[in-house]
């Protein structure tokens, strides 16, 4: 452990992203380009994530990772053991104890306090990216406030589905100014994203930083006819039978069988513990 | 009555050579200014600075808006210009590639500038897409297929629909019939006059085909070599040539 830096950057480097955070904090939504460093991960693999983390976390932090909901899953495990090795924090799979959470493509279901910290990692900021490849355009749409585009996505899917078929990375507009691509999550988590603790964007490929600092006003966008609407699979969990929390459909055979469990792997057994059952445990605990 | 748009001595430099210069001249509002010219004349750099595209490097663009009255565009801040340029102005491509957005349907394509404007209602946003697709004679049932299903005649079409859905009061058209075969051609002119008509908008129009001009251009002018060598009504201009070179251009069209 202590043949790394803490936390893996350099000061230098870790100074640098902090003045990015501040002022993704100070400006909600905006995207503040960053000098991207090489991590020992492919991108994609949460790099923008896992420098954000580096870059907020302190000796006393307990640490989280999720991918998709799940504390077990490959890429949480290994950003989850680059932090026990490089700064030697403190680790969780419960959302409660952690003090800064990173997540990939999802919100837990437990509700954040204000004194923790989520980091997100993003594959593409820009929200207007496959509407408007050229980014010096986007940029200018972002400051001249120009989001009719945006509508003509949404436009084009009710068009072509009948509803806004949109269903992951659902773009939001923050604290009434800045369009934001509120990274992968479904759009089940959108209502979230008004919360008490800090939210930290971070894309490493990309180079850029942004934030929604706590108690930020995010609308969904949508149509007046066709408002906004977080969906989920209409099923109650197979394994602790919560009926609010988003549900990873899962095959069990090739009959045709399927169960339905909560993504969030912690609160399904937080849930299970206090003696919840679903369609599949009943027996077990009875 | 107030001319809807001034241009004062409006000059455009490329280096040392001369995009366009000295060109000066009122449009009043439900007036069509035809400007026509030989390739490399200057016509469309003209049209690009008085449309806010380029920035022209001496000269004035005044447009009498809707809020403020007479402003001069080219020193107006960008977002005012932007915002100008999708409620009271309109460009009409050559190219109808590069005013459409190829990848989204004929409905999303005339609903941008509704929905740049702030219209949030899908319902509204369709039925003035589909009634827009009548005017310029498309069939509504075609509203969700994409422009790359169209013809070049339709594409045309649509495109002169997704500008004019906001009612604007300025169009701007850099050559509206280039590259379609002469019976399409007719038919859009024939659309653009009754929609010029009958929308009372004012147009300026760069063509280098001297007919397009005859049908819809009350007034005209004649560029050589970045400077306006001729100006008067089109009829006036087309029978009576004064400049040499009007007057080389009127007897090269072709007799059929």
């Amino acid at each position: 452990m202590s043949e790394y830096n803490f936390a893996y950057l350099d000061e230098q480097t870790k100074r640098m992203i902090r003045r990015a955070i501040l002022k993704g904090l100070a400006v909600p939504g905006y995207q503040v380009p960053f000098a991207s460093r090489e991590m020992p991960m492919p991108y994609g693999w949460g790099t923008g994530g896992v420098q954000v983390s580096a870059a907020t976390l302190t000796p006393d932090d307990t640490f989280k990772v999720i991918d998709q909901g799940a504390d077990d899953t490959t890429n949480a495990v290994s950003i989850r053991k680059f932090f026990e090795n490089t700064a030697g924090v403190e680790t969780t799979e419960e959302t409660e104890k952690a003090s800064l959470i990173q997540t990939r493509h999802r919100i837990p279901e437990a509700k954040l306090r204000e004194d923790q910290i989520i980091v997100y990692q993003v594959p593409i900021p820009e929200p207007l990216r496959f509407l408007e490849p050229r980014e010096t355009e986007t940029r200018k749409m972002h400051s001249l406030e120009e989001y009719g585009l945006m509508h003509v996505k949404l436009y084009e899917d009710i068009s072509q589905h009948g509803a806004i078929s949109t269903s992951y990375a659902y773009p939001v507009k923050v604290s009434g100014r800045y369009v934001m691509d509120p990274s992968p999550i479904p759009k089940f988590d959108n209502p979230k994203l008004e919360m008490d603790a800090i939210q930290l964007f971070g894309a490493g490929r990309e180079q850029r930083i942004y934030a929604v600092p706590p108690h930020t006003k995010v609308v969904s966008l949508d149509f007046e006819d066709y408002p906004f609407e977080a969906t989920k699979a209409d099923h109650p969990c197979d394994l602790c039978g919560a009926e609010d929390s988003y549900l990873d459909e899962v095959i069990t055979d090739d009959a045709g069988s399927r169960m339905f469990v909560c993504s969030d792997t912690d609160y399904c057994r937080c849930r299970r513990e206090a003696g919840h059952t679903g369609r599949m445990t009943k027996d077990v605990a009875a | 009555m107030t001319p809807l748009l001034q241009v004062k001595d409006i000059e455009k430099r490329y280096g040392t050579r001369i995009g366009c210069s000295g060109v000066s001249f009122d449009l009043y509002p439900g007036e069509v200014m035809g400007i026509v010219g030989e390739s490399g004349s200057g016509k469309s750099t003209l049209l690009n600075c008085l449309a806010g595209h380029l920035e022209p490097d001496a000269g004035q663009v005044i447009f009498d808006t809707r809020a403020d009255g007479p402003v001069d565009t080219v020193t107006m801040s960008e977002p005012e210009r932007r915002m100008l340029g999708r409620t009271d102005w309109a460009f009409v491509h050559q190219h109808a590639r590069d005013g459409l957005r190829m990848s989204v349907s004929a409905g999303g394509n005339i609903g941008e500038r509704l929905m740049a404007v702030g219209d949030c209602h899908y319902g509204q946003i369709r039925d003035r897409a589909i009634d827009w697709l009548g005017r310029v004679e498309i069939d509504g049932s075609r509203v969700d297929d994409r422009p790359t299903a169209f013809s070049g005649g339709m594409q045309q079409r649509l495109q002169i629909a997704r500008n004019l859905v906001t009612g604007p009061r300025l169009v701007f058209m850099d050559e509206p019939t280039g590259g379609l075969d002469v019976s399409v051609q007719a038919r859009l002119l024939d659309l653009l006059r009754g929609l010029v008509r009958e929308m009372g908008l004012s147009a300026i129009i760069v063509t280098h085909d001297l007919a397009v001009v005859r049908l819809l251009a009350d007034r005209l002018m004649v560029m050589k070599d970045g400077y306006v060598v001729e100006a008067g009504l089109t009829d006036q201009v087309l029978d009576d040539p004064q400049h040499a070179y009007t007057q080389l251009l009127v007897s090269s069209v072709l007799q059929v």
